[in-house]
């Protein structure tokens, strides 16, 4: 049985084509998920896309996370269901509380698209358990909203922790505190991403192939800790 | 029926951008006199009945869960007379 990804695709969801396409092009099985839908077909992971959900009204993910499916997926996630949030989907995991922090407008207020470099700083959670410590890679960044914000102690707590999962290297693309690009809950099922690793998974098209082993690292087993379904 | 206003800013700590912006358009344009611009957002919600204590502590956690995430923003909650 190949492993099952669900991607769910909000109203404005704009890269749930482009996961689906990473996830499979990384010998996962994508799975379409409505945000309408009320349970998640028993999929063994899910990505939150990025896009713009509900128009980023109110504020980035602020009424996605609303969506019938969200209680569903919630629930999942503290169970321990590998959940990745790219862009618009990490925005959505902090309005859930899922994960901590807030994503605010970048600081120079322009949209950036660019190829953007990466530090690995953590590679135990369900989707960097590709990649070696202190791998260095580059994928697409685009946003208008990734200037991530968190108290202190919230910082404090998430680098004692380990929890930072990447850090922009090579120059803060949007103010982001600590030079966060993404962080995971405790029990590191849970990521949040701001740069897009679903554009970087197929030679010709993106900076580098480097976004596959956030897909990949599905194929690894579930960590112990989380009560993952296999 | 009733008239409740819920105004959501950044918490003071938080950058604010969109303010910055405006408040260097507001200098440009030569009000001087303009020393900072912070921008926030204003709700008006119409409530069927009377605004009274159980009407607003239900408006305070709409604010809390949706109108504001309060983990970078603060909101006020105001009966609007009429």
């Amino acid at each position: 049985m190949p492993t099952r990804v669900g991607i769910i695709t909000f109203p404005g969801s704009l890269d749930d084509r482009d996961a689906a396409r990473a996830a499979d092009l990384a010998g996962l099985e994508a799975v379409h998920l409505w945000h309408g839908a009320t349970d998640l077909s028993n999929v063994d992971a899910v990505v939150l896309p990025g896009g713009f959900s509900y128009g980023d009204y109110l504020r980035a993910g602020a009424i996605a996370r609303f969506s019938p499916i969200m209680t569903a997926l919630v629930d999942a996630a503290r169970g321990g269901l590998p959940v990745l949030g790219i862009c618009n989907g990490f925005q959505i995991l902090c309005e859930t509380h899922l994960l901590p922090g807030a994503l605010t407008r970048n600081d120079h207020l322009h949209f950036i698209c660019r190829d953007q470099g990466l530090r690995i700083d953590n590679t135990a959670t369900a989707f960097t358990r590709s990649f070696t410590a202190g791998q260095e890679i580059v994928i697409p960044l685009k946003n208008g909203e990734g200037c991530f914000r968190a108290d202190e102690r919230t910082l404090d707590e998430l680098e004692a922790d380990g929890r930072v999962v990447a850090r922009y290297i090579n120059g803060n693309p949007n103010g982001s505190m600590r030079d966060i690009a993404g962080i995971t809950n405790a029990a590191g099922n849970v990521v949040g991403l701001m740069p897009h690793p679903e554009h970087a998974v197929e030679a010709g098209f993106g900076p580098s192939l480097d976004g596959l082993d956030f897909f990949a690292s599905l194929l690894h087993s579930p960590i112990s800790a989380s009560g993952a379904s296999a | 029926m009733a008239r409740v206003v819920i105004d959501v800013m950044l918490k003071p700590e938080i950058l604010d951008p969109q303010g910055k912006a405006v408040e260097r358009a507001a200098v440009r344009l030569g009000y001087a006199d303009v020393r900072s611009v912070r921008q926030g957002k204003r709700f008006v919600v119409e409530i069927d009945g009377p605004a009274d204590e159980q009407a607003l502590a239900s408006i305070r956690e709409l604010a809390e869960s949706l109108l504001a995430n309060t983990v970078i923003e603060d909101f006020s909650v105001r009966v609007e007379d009429n």
